[in-house]
């Protein structure tokens, strides 16, 4: 497979016909497949029975119009069974809603803010611990931003990372987080309303001015997952995509550790520079 | 004088009046109104449609091509304004114009002049909304949602929601004209629980129109305070809140929905039957179907905001609410089902429309289910799958079922058949192009693709193609539609039976065509057998 690592299938494939099975523990893939499949064989039902109709009782074959055009027997077959497939469905969905909205027992809180047009990550907590100033914007790459101009003439499918095509798909810093661990994130609009939209995770959530939202995800395998902005929010609304990098914990550790260092010497440079005593201006 | 002003001097002639301004401006007949009603929306249509072919251009490969992104976000914006209030909505109160008095028997609507108001608003309305595309900062982009405080950033936002306001205002106009029509004007012994089920149909979007237009006038008067006069309702730095605008937006958007479909459910009633050459399967129940599916659309408006954060329990009450709509709306593909089964079917024009408006609404529906299941919605919401599900409910379902019902009454309207053959080459590359148009984009969606976006990853090319392929298929055939009306008003000379259709019962049916300018000055007298649906005595 040509992904970057991770899950089969959790990034756009070309062709892809179906929902992603994800790479989170909480998957709507189920009940999809399910509902799709209630679908079908409904549609199987009515559409073949409309085709026998009008092949049998068309006038060219003779078919001579009956006078009837009511029972009420049939109507309530077709009332009843559809109530019984809906409740079975509706329970279906509800546990999937109830085991959405538990957010206990997160080991980690991102704080995710979408600002026209790029997003923000702040790692607020992490395995009880409040993270110290850990934050970075996150936006479109640069070769898809020139790429993407207006009559750019540049190719799409030249962008690629590890043979995956990123084009639009990629950012310049991604937002790294440890696989096996139950992330709780906090979703905020900085400006308008955006949608933070990973398929992979199985879910997105609105970015609203003024609301904290959240969502959860347990990655289960380290990979690059890839997503986008789901809600308009402008004229840059299709090139602010999102990156979820998972890796093990040991690794992430290791990350999360090195950004504090570097929070840490950045701060100082700055504390330097707001001293103009020792940080001369050209 | 009051009692002067209240003594028209009523031209009982049964000709039209001879000076083109007296007779199409000034009207107040309900047949020219009718027809001016359908022009417009016709119009409407490929505007609109002209719009969408840019959308398509656009995305018909990947990488930006033709226009800057803020100029794609105008197109989809006015492209589904001017499909909605332009197309859809004046198209259906076109038919209504027309056909509702001819199908209870009344000498015309029961408010004439208002009823010119109405239409005449039209022009102006989208003169204004249209004309804020050659205006400095350009037309609104924010989506025909208008969500703040995205919509607040545009500079054509008083425009637009003062276009909105007269809208409404036509809409508003023109359903209370219908209620008065079909609750006054009826012939002695057309009962309410005889009358056609299109007729049905109108009396109760009449009355959703009635409930939800005032609160979109509402919602889009407090985007303009909040934009103009320092209101805060929307904007959360002063204490408002966005998701309020969503709230009343969508109380006004899914019984919109409906306004736009239940006419479209009336219409189909009516041809099935005629071309089955059996009555409705049953009448009563269809009728009921409706009125509770026009209930309902007013308690599930949340289904639209599943991703804004809404508490689980009004998440689990939007649900289910939605997913019983899935319950009446069932009952009325069956018994269309069931009314063509045992019949004597012949597939003229308006049958070929209508029978694929029960399978592809269906397959709409379906989609609608789907989407109806919150945890699953996470993953489809703002996706090409909304996208795809609901022009399969408006394209295939209203769009197609306006298309069956000109096929059906052209000839009443016009006095002509029009060129049977040219209809089906319209119905066959309608249908074939429209699912090469709209069923990848159900893949698109899945496969991860956000809507209302002008370039996309390359993962997305090939289905795009094909999905403009058959946009651009779809669009052409629209001019064959033209096309055949066009031929049938001006140069048919085929002329049409007073029935125009062997199995065509109903009130419409026993005038002559053309309907002549006045019709009905004397009520009709009823025999129930005459009536489409008339003996529901079982
Ligand atoms: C079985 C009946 C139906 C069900 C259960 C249903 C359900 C839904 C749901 C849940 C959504 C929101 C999807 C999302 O944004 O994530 C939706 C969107 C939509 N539906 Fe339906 N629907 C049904 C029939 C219809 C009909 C009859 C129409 C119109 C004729 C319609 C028009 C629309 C439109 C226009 C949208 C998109 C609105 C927007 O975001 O701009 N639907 N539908
Ligand atoms: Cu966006
Ligand atoms: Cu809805």
């Amino acid at each position: 497979m040509a992904l970057s690592g991770g899950v089969a299938m959790a990034n756009p494939e070309p062709d892809q016909l179906n929902m992603t099975k994800g790479a989170a523990e909480w998957s709507p893939y189920g009940m999809h497949m399910v509902a799709l499949w209630v679908c079908v064989v409904i549609g199987i039902v009515v559409f073949g029975a409309m085709f026998v109709a009008m092949f049998r009782f068309r006038k060219s074959r003779g078919a001579v119009a009956e006078k009837w055009s009511h029972s009420t027997k049939l109507e309530i077959v077709w009332t009843v069974i559809p109530v019984i497939i809906l409740i079975f469905l509706a329970k279906l969905a509800t546990g999937g809603l109830t085991s959405f909205a538990d957010t206990t027992g997160s080991e980690m809180t991102i704080k995710v803010t979408g600002y026209q047009w790029k997003w923000r990550y702040d790692y607020v907590e992490y395995k009880g611990k409040p993270v110290d100033r850990v934050g970075f914007m996150s936006k479109l790459e640069e070769s898809s931003d020139r790429t993407r101009q207006l009559k750019s003439n540049l190719d799409p499918d030249k962008i690629q990372v590890d043979g995956y095509k990123t084009y639009l798909l990629d950012v310049d810093k991604p937002l790294v987080v440890p696989v096996g661990t139950k992330i709780r994130f906090i979703i905020v609009g900085g400006d308008v309303i955006h949608s933070w939209w990973v398929p992979a995770l199985g879910w997105k959530m609105d970015a609203i001015p003024g609301i904290a939202n959240s969502a959860w995800t347990k990655l289960k395998e380290p990979g690059v997952y890839r997503g986008q902005c789901a809600e308009l929010c402008g004229q840059d609304h299709g090139f602010m995509p999102i990156v979820v990098k998972a890796v093990p914990k040991a690794e992430f550790d290791q990350w999360l550790a090195t950004q504090q260092d570097e929070a840490k010497v950045q701060q100082a440079a700055q504390t330097a520079q707001a001293n103009p005593a020792t940080a001369p201006q050209g | 004088m009051a009692n002067a002003a209240t003594h028209d001097h009523h031209d009982h002639a049964h000709h039209a009046p001879q000076g083109f301004f007296q007779r199409w401006v000034m009207s107040t007949n309900h047949k020219d109104i009718g027809t001016l009603y359908l022009i417009f929306s016709l119009t409407m249509f490929f505007i609109g449609g002209a719009f969408a072919m840019v959308i398509r251009a656009e995305l018909f490969k990947p990488g930006m091509q033709l226009v800057q992104p803020y100029f794609f976000n105008e197109m989809t914006t006015m492209h589904a304004l001017v499909m909605i209030f332009g197309a859809i909505m004046p198209s259906f109160v076109g038919l209504a114009n027309w056909m509702i008095p001819l199908m209870v028997g009344a000498p015309d609507m029961a408010l004439p002049r208002m009823n010119n108001l109405s239409f005449w608003i039209m022009p102006f309305a989208f003169t204004l909304l249209l004309g804020t595309l050659f205006m400095p900062g350009g037309g609104p982009a924010g989506g025909w949602t208008m969500y703040p405080p995205l919509s607040l950033q545009g500079e054509s936002i008083a425009y637009v929601v003062f276009a909105v306001h007269l809208m409404g205002i036509s809409s508003i106009m023109g359903a209370i004209n219908i209620i008065a029509t079909i609750l006054n004007m009826r012939a002695p012994g057309m009962d309410l629980l005889k009358m056609p089920v299109f007729v049905w149909s109108w009396l109760i979007t009449a009355f959703l129109l009635i409930a939800v237009m005032p609160v979109l006038a509402g919602a889009v008067t407090m985007l303009l305070t909040d934009k103009y006069f320092h209101t805060n309702f929307f904007n959360a730095a002063g204490g408002g809140d966005p998701v309020l605008y969503q709230h009343i937006f969508w109380f006004f958007g899914h019984p919109e929905v409906y306004i736009m479909i239940l006419p479209a459910f009336g219409i189909i009633s009516e041809i099935i039957p005629t071309f089955a050459r059996k009555p409705i399967f049953g009448y009563r129940a269809m009728v009921f179907a409706i009125a509770s599916i026009a209930f309902l659309s007013f308690i599930v408006w949340a289904h639209h905001m599943f991703a804004v954060g809404l508490p689980m329990g009004a998440e689990i009450f939007f649900m289910y609410a939605t997913m019983l709509i899935a319950v009446p709306t069932g009952v009325k593909v069956f018994n269309w089902v069931s009314t063509m089964w045992g019949g004597s079917m012949t597939f003229e024009t308006p049958m070929l429309f209508s029978i694929a408006f029960v399978i592809l609404f269906t397959i709409g529906g379906f989609s609608g289910l789907m989407l109806a299941l919150a945890p699953a919605d996470f993953q489809y919401h703002d996706t090409y799958f909304v996208v795809a599900h609901f022009h399969y409910v408006l394209v295939t379902g209203a769009a197609f079922s306006i298309m069956a019902a000109a096929y059906y009454w052209l000839p009443k309207w016009s006095g002509h058949m029009y060129n049977e053959t040219w209809g089906k080459i319209h119905f066959w590359s309608s249908v074939i192009s429209v699912n090469v148009l709209f069923f990848p984009q159900h893949f698109l969606g899945l496969a991860g693709m956000p809507r209302r976006i002008p370039d996309y990853n390359v993962a997305f090319a090939n289905f795009n193609m094909i999905s403009s392929i058959g946009g651009f298929w779809f669009g052409a055939s629209q001019l064959i539609f033209l096309g055949v009306v066009v031929h049938c008003v001006f140069f048919s000379k085929k002329k049409a039976a007073d029935r125009s259709w062997e199995g065509a019962k109903g009130l419409e049916w026993t005038v002559p065509s053309p309907a002549p300018h006045h019709t009905f000055d004397v009520p009709p007298v009823i025999h129930d057998d005459e009536l489409a649906h008339g003996n529901t005595d079982h």
